[in-house]
């Protein structure tokens, strides 16, 4: 767990007066409707534990109401947490005083918003510049930094714009430079894409894995849309009434659900498009299969198949065979999930 | 019943004597303060006085000139500074241009120090919902009070003159530009400002750069009404001894002067459609960048 840069450790987080005292209550298992029947707080976060990996997409996902963008808030600091503790490489968030989480918030992480967040009265190019004057970079070379990106996200042209005259799609283009030009190593996405329609969102999501593969930022992104989540997220956190319920790969979500809440979550999802051959490989026998690499989705594997008549798969790595997969395996992966239980006592409510 | 016939009030005698005690304290107030309060706007006096001499003393095609750049400058309309240009030329024809240039004066100090103490405290209300408690009763019984009312202490302790006529007009009309700043503070988008802070943005930066530029049509509307109240004072300010378009007015009421009272009473009509069109204009234009995809 060393290589996390962000370290989320007994989070909670009770909105109303009294809100450390009732702490304990929620510690003891008191649920989120009780504690607003017989105290009137609302839980926010119950004891959340996260480790957020360097350099790559962290998707945290759940429904309204399930504490995501609070949980995301608590990072940069925006939302006071009740207890627990936010470690960025090696600092303590929630210790830092005013002047420091202000720097942090300048140079550490910079953010981008689910309705963009962008200052009407700026041009596209001040409002990418808006971090840049911040931390104080002179006009001059923040207007070069502000173009690079703008140039980036593929708006070059629109800089003299007002953001009301420019679609949603390149507004929050715009809130992504914006964000990527303070050259903070953390980037926070508060469901970004989720005001998008899906073609642009579609679009958005390219955009970001292409940066992505370049910059290698650490991201938290925020999101309630399990596809985008899939599409995008190296790893996924789930997040229920403020629980964090399960976390992993795109995979393991999908192969194996916590509970039967992550289950019914991931049902309807192509699970051809999101497992890849090494999820299905076993040991190869002695047959010869169609060579292909391990990180390949089913769905394009099978394709692969089809066109070559061949119905097993050596799976291969750095070029070597590291097992096999047989057509039939692939068909069982794919077809619905028996309802499983595994690993977890949660039900399902 | 004599309980319920009869409202049971004060004796008449301990009433009188509470009038009585507040009025003596007033007038030892005033007799031991006065001074030093007097000294304390003198330099408030001088610049009133200096600026009326100031325009008095320009020669009148340079004002006409300036009246009319300045209305071009805020609402960037021909016809609005042609016309502002020759109302003034009408007025100056018709006999009221010293008269005017004082008008002119007082209403430009009185916004002057409207703004520069009403946005500060409009700030500072839209901060605390606390100090938005205490300010707003305040401001109400400024708007409301009758003006004689609090004209008469002002009187007591500064005698008659400019300075007392420019404390009332400000009194009755820094109320909205308050009102105002402070609205128009709270109703900025709390998205936006949550980017402010999200991105390390101390207090000045997020005030200067986000808050009172957002704020700003509304801070602008808000100025707009500090100058139509302020002239709506000018009658009332002429009958403790301010000079201007007020004098003529007060005049022809009381000998029934028919037409003198009417030019007059124009001629402030005349400034206040000038200043209210050209503030208004110009605090549209601060409003461009809402109209969305006009040019896309």
């Amino acid at each position: 767990m060393s290589d996390n840069k962000i370290e989320i450790k007994n989070l909670y987080k009770i909105f109303g007066p009294d809100d450390k005292n009732m702490v304990k209550l929620v510690a003891d298992g008191l649920g989120k409707q009780e504690l607003l029947d017989q105290h009137q707080h609302v839980l926010g976060l119950r004891d959340v534990n996260i480790g957020i990996s360097a350099s790559s997409i962290n998707v945290i996902m759940g429904l309204s109401g399930s504490g995501k963008s609070t949980l995301i808030r608590h990072i940069n600091r925006l939302i006071e947490p009740t207890v627990g503790e936010i470690i960025v490489d090696g600092e303590n968030v929630l210790e830092m005083d005013q002047d420091k989480i202000r720097d942090f918030r300048r140079f550490g992480a910079s953010m981008v918003f689910q309705n963009f967040g962008l200052m009407p009265h700026r041009t596209v190019l001040e409002n990418a510049m808006y971090g840049l004057n911040i931390q104080g970079v002179v006009s001059s070379e923040g207007e070069k930094r502000a173009q690079h990106w703008l140039d980036r996200v593929g708006l070059s042209g629109f800089e003299d714009r007002f953001p009301a005259q420019l679609s949603g799609g390149m507004q929050q283009r715009v809130g992504l430079a914006r964000a990527l030009a303070t050259d903070a190593d953390i980037l926070l996405m508060d469901e970004a894409f989720s005001a998008l329609d899906p073609l642009i969102r579609a679009d958005m999501q390219a955009i970001l894995l292409d940066l992505q593969d370049e910059l290698h930022k650490t991201i938290v992104f925020i999101t309630h849309d399990l596809d985008e989540a899939l599409r995008i997220g190296d790893d996924i956190a789930i997040l229920r009434d403020g629980e964090l319920i399960q976390k992993g790969t795109p995979q393991k979500i999908v192969l194996k659900p916590a509970n039967d809440y992550v289950a019914d979550f991931t049902k309807d999802v192509n699970r051809a498009r999101v497992l890849t051959l090494d999820t299905l490989s076993h040991e190869a026998g002695s047959k010869k299969g169609l060579p292909l690499e391990s990180n390949l989705p089913i769905e394009e594997a099978m394709q692969k198949m089809v066109e070559s008549k061949f119905n097993l798969v050596t799976v291969m790595k750095n070029n070597k065979a590291v097992g096999q997969v047989s057509l039939d395996d692939m068909v069982a992966a794919i077809a619905k999930p028996k309802p499983t239980n595994s690993g977890s006592t949660t039900t399902y409510r | 019943m004599s309980f319920f016939d009869k409202f049971p009030a004060m004796e008449r005698t301990d009433l009188r004597d509470l009038k009585k005690g507040i009025d003596s304290s007033f007038k030892e107030f005033s007799r031991s303060w006065g001074e030093g309060i007097e000294a304390f706007f003198d330099p408030l006096f001088y610049f009133l006085v200096n600026f009326e001499k100031l325009l008095l003393a320009t020669p009148w095609p340079i004002i006409i000139a300036i009246v009319a750049a300045l209305s071009y400058l805020g609402s960037r309309s021909w016809k609005l500074s042609a016309g502002a240009a020759v109302s003034f030329l009408v007025i100056g024809y018709l006999g009221m241009w010293n008269n005017t240039m004082s008008t002119v004066a007082l209403i430009s100090v009185a916004t002057f120090i409207c703004i520069a103490l009403g946005i500060p405290i409009g700030i500072a209300m839209s901060k605390s919902d606390r100090l938005q408690a205490i300010i707003t009763p305040i401001l109400d019984i400024m708007q409301t009070i009758p003006i004689f009312v609090y004209l008469l202490p002002v009187v007591m302790l500064l005698g008659i003159g400019k300075v007392p006529g420019l404390i009332a007009v400000c009194v009755y009309a820094m109320p909205p530009i308050v009102r105002l700043t402070n609205l128009g503070l709270r109703l900025v988008d709390k998205e936006i400002l949550e980017a402010a802070d999200a991105f390390g943005s101390n207090y000045r930066q997020r005030l200067f750069r986000v808050q009172l530029p957002l704020a700003l049509p509304n801070i602008f509307a808000g100025v707009n009404q500090t100058i139509m109240m302020a002239l709506a004072m000018v009658v009332i300010a002429s009958m403790i001894g301010v000079k201007g378009l007020g004098v003529p007015v007060l005049q022809s009421i009381q000998n029934q002067y028919l037409a003198l009272g009417l030019m007059n009473g124009l001629a402030i009509v005349a400034l206040a459609i000038i200043f209210d069109r050209v503030s208004q204009q110009y605090g549209k234009r601060l409003q461009r960048h809402r109209e969305g995809g006009s040019d896309v």
